[in-house]
């Protein structure tokens, strides 16, 4: 999903079912010989599908980031020839790419980590405040959870309109501040400051809602007895806490550095389908040097570079999610 | 319990309570001023220092929303879209995901670990092979191309989750309605497909609300009179400027049936993964 996480469902995340461990899901025995051919053909049509539809496009994606793949290509006037590392060379001597690369990371690592923080503060609060009000915060979460990432950016960018946003009118309404007519997407840090907001609006309450339901598991009798032994609330939550949420917090991580590394829409929505340079992120790069620049193959190569650079993230979660789902 | 807390534990309540009103402000501000903004006499949404509270209630907005570019061709081809992948999806992703979690074989570890992985895969990253697929196949804005495309990641959610709910439904149901004389497949119809169908309903709704916020692939692979609800909300933003009130009207019309869906989805989903069917 993280696909489709990073786009648009990346809004979505799939409710990561972290079924508590049950039924073990150990087959048991062995099956008669009736059985072994079973789950394959309950599988064909799974498997069948997705080697069409993402096996396909995922060979052609590695076959061409080592052509030459232009417009003249496209519409089949000259074969596409091999390039060998040509394409690779070329985006990686590139100082523009190292320039997104690094401000890709540090986009994704600041959305991670506000995300988690605020996730976990907002976790924690809820569990201290009323009744009512937690259900008020709750709905509020889901209900924002729930938007359509299109709409979420759109709300954004009305938000954050240089002359008519309410934001510049909230600030200004401070003593001393004058921000009205403030462009706010003049300059990249900046920008990239409010869709990180955007992105950490939309990512927390997910973040919210699977920690609070992790934190009803930790045990109040650990608590407790860490506060008889004379822990403060920051150690109760250090050693007590945090050890028992940490599965959660990994997975959680993981899968939010996924989806922040692949923010798309909200970048390319935010700049009305043509981020500036200062804007570009991987994905959105790649896009462009492929639909912009019309060099497909480049743009092929930039998309293999970050599903390479994503793996290790990527094998963490698997590990994770192998774990919580018992599925060995 | 509360009756043993003492009194003096209210007051830091209260200090709570004060941080989670503000909280509840600002995470709900931006709901908010899309709906104020929505319902507000469009004159009074260009206003350079704009009144926080409602201003007055008109539909003027939701008119013109519906004026600046046809919206129910839209709408009708992403419910066409949405409702044909999650079909497929849930039909084809059923039978996976019985599989997976049911039978011991052989490559079932590396099948589960394909479908974890082939979930990580970002969308934008296969755009260009897509495309360039359609392209060659002649399925450029056709609805067809974008149902398949939207497989690859409707599919592999649909399995996973899925295989969530049928782990949770005891595997001895299964087992004492075959003891009691019902073959395999019996006891998955008579059995498992009762207890997964608040599952199947829920991820049905999760996926469609996916596959119905898709923008990337919808935007791509269709053209201007082919384009679905996500991409149609674009067309506020002309080169003669936005038009915000109705663009916000534009956004509530495609969230509430969303976030209204989601609302319900997020307490089947919940239901779902911890319903118990044999009582402790």
């Amino acid at each position: 999903m993280s696909a489709a996480d990073t786009t648009t469902p990346a809004k979505v995340p799939p409710p990561r079912p972290a079924p508590p461990p049950v039924v073990p899901d150990r087959p048991r025995g062995k099956r008669t010989a009736n059985g072994a051919a079973a789950p394959w053909l309950l599988l064909a049509p799974c498997l069948l599908v997705l080697a069409l539809v993402m096996g396909y496009p995922l060979v052609r994606l590695v076959t061409l980031s080592f052509q030459k793949f232009g417009q003249s290509q496209l519409w089949g006037f000259q074969p596409a020839e091999s390039v060998g590392f040509d394409n690779f060379s070329k985006v990686l001597g590139d100082g523009e790419f190292r320039a997104v690369v690094l401000r890709t990371v540090v986009f994704a690592a600041g959305s991670v980590i506000f995300t988690m923080v605020a996730g976990m503060a907002l976790a924690l609060l809820l569990q201290r405040v009323s009744g009512w009000l937690r259900t008020l915060i709750n709905i509020v979460l889901v209900a924002s959870w729930g938007m359509p990432v299109i709409v979420a950016t759109t709300v954004f960018k009305w938000l954050f309109d240089s002359d008519y946003g309410v934001f510049n009118a909230l600030l200004s309404k401070l003593p001393g501040v004058e921000m009205i007519g403030h462009n706010w997407f003049a300059s990249g840090p900046q920008g990239l400051a409010v869709i990180m907001l955007l992105v950490v609006w939309g990512a927390v309450p997910f973040v919210v809602i699977t920690l609070s339901a992790g934190l009803t598991q930790v045990p109040k009798e650990l608590q407790e007895a860490a506060r008889l032994d004379g822990a403060g609330s920051w150690g109760v939550f250090r050693y007590v806490t945090l050890p028992v949420l940490r599965p959660v917090i990994v997975m959680l991580t993981t899968l939010s550095v996924i989806w922040d590394m692949g923010v798309f829409p909200q970048v390319f929505v935010m700049r009305g389908g043509h981020p500036e340079a200062e804007f570009q992120v991987l994905n959105t790069y790649s896009y462009d040097r492929a639909f912009v620049v019309n060099d497909y193959a480049q743009g092929a190569a930039i998309a293999l570079i970050t599903v390479l650079l994503l793996l290790g993230v990527v094998a963490v979660y698997m590990r994770q999610m192998l774990k919580i789902g018992e599925v060995e | 319990m509360s009756a043993l807390v003492p009194s003096g534990r209210r007051r830091p309540r209260l200090g709570w309570n004060i941080l989670g009103l503000l909280v509840f402000v600002v995470a709900g501000f931006p709901l908010y001023w899309m709906l104020d903004t929505a319902f507000k006499p469009a004159k009074d949404a260009i206003d350079p220092d704009p009144s926080l509270l409602p201003t007055g209630i008109t539909l003027a907005n939701f008119r013109r929303a519906l004026d600046i570019a046809d919206f129910w061709g839209p709408v009708g081809r992403s419910l066409t879209v949405s409702l044909t992948v999650v079909v497929i999806g849930v039909v084809v992703g059923t039978l996976a995901a019985l599989a997976i979690s049911r039978f011991a074989f052989r490559g079932r570890k590396i099948v589960i670990v394909g479908i974890l992985a082939v979930q990580m895969v970002p969308l934008v990253a296969m755009i260009i092979p897509v495309f360039l697929l359609l392209n060659d196949l002649g399925q450029y804005d056709r609805l067809t191309g974008l149902v398949i495309t939207y497989l690859t990641f409707i599919l592999p959610f649909t399995v996973w989750t899925l295989r969530g709910f049928i782990v949770n439904i005891p595997r001895e149901l299964e087992e004492a309605a075959m003891v009691d004389g019902c073959s395999r497949t019996g006891a998955f119809l008579r059995v498992v497909f009762p207890l997964l169908a608040p599952g199947l309903v829920a991820t049905s709704v999760y996926g469609f609300i996916q596959a119905w916020n898709e923008y990337l692939y919808a935007l791509m692979l269709l053209s201007q009179e082919h384009q679905t609800a996500t991409v149609w909300l674009g067309n506020f933003t002309t080169k003669h400027g936005t038009e915000y009130a109705p663009m916000m009207a534009g956004a509530t019309m495609m969230a509430v049936p969303i976030v209204v869906l989601f609302l319900l989805v997020q307490r089947k989903m919940a239901a779902g993964l911890t319903a118990g069917a044999v009582k402790g």
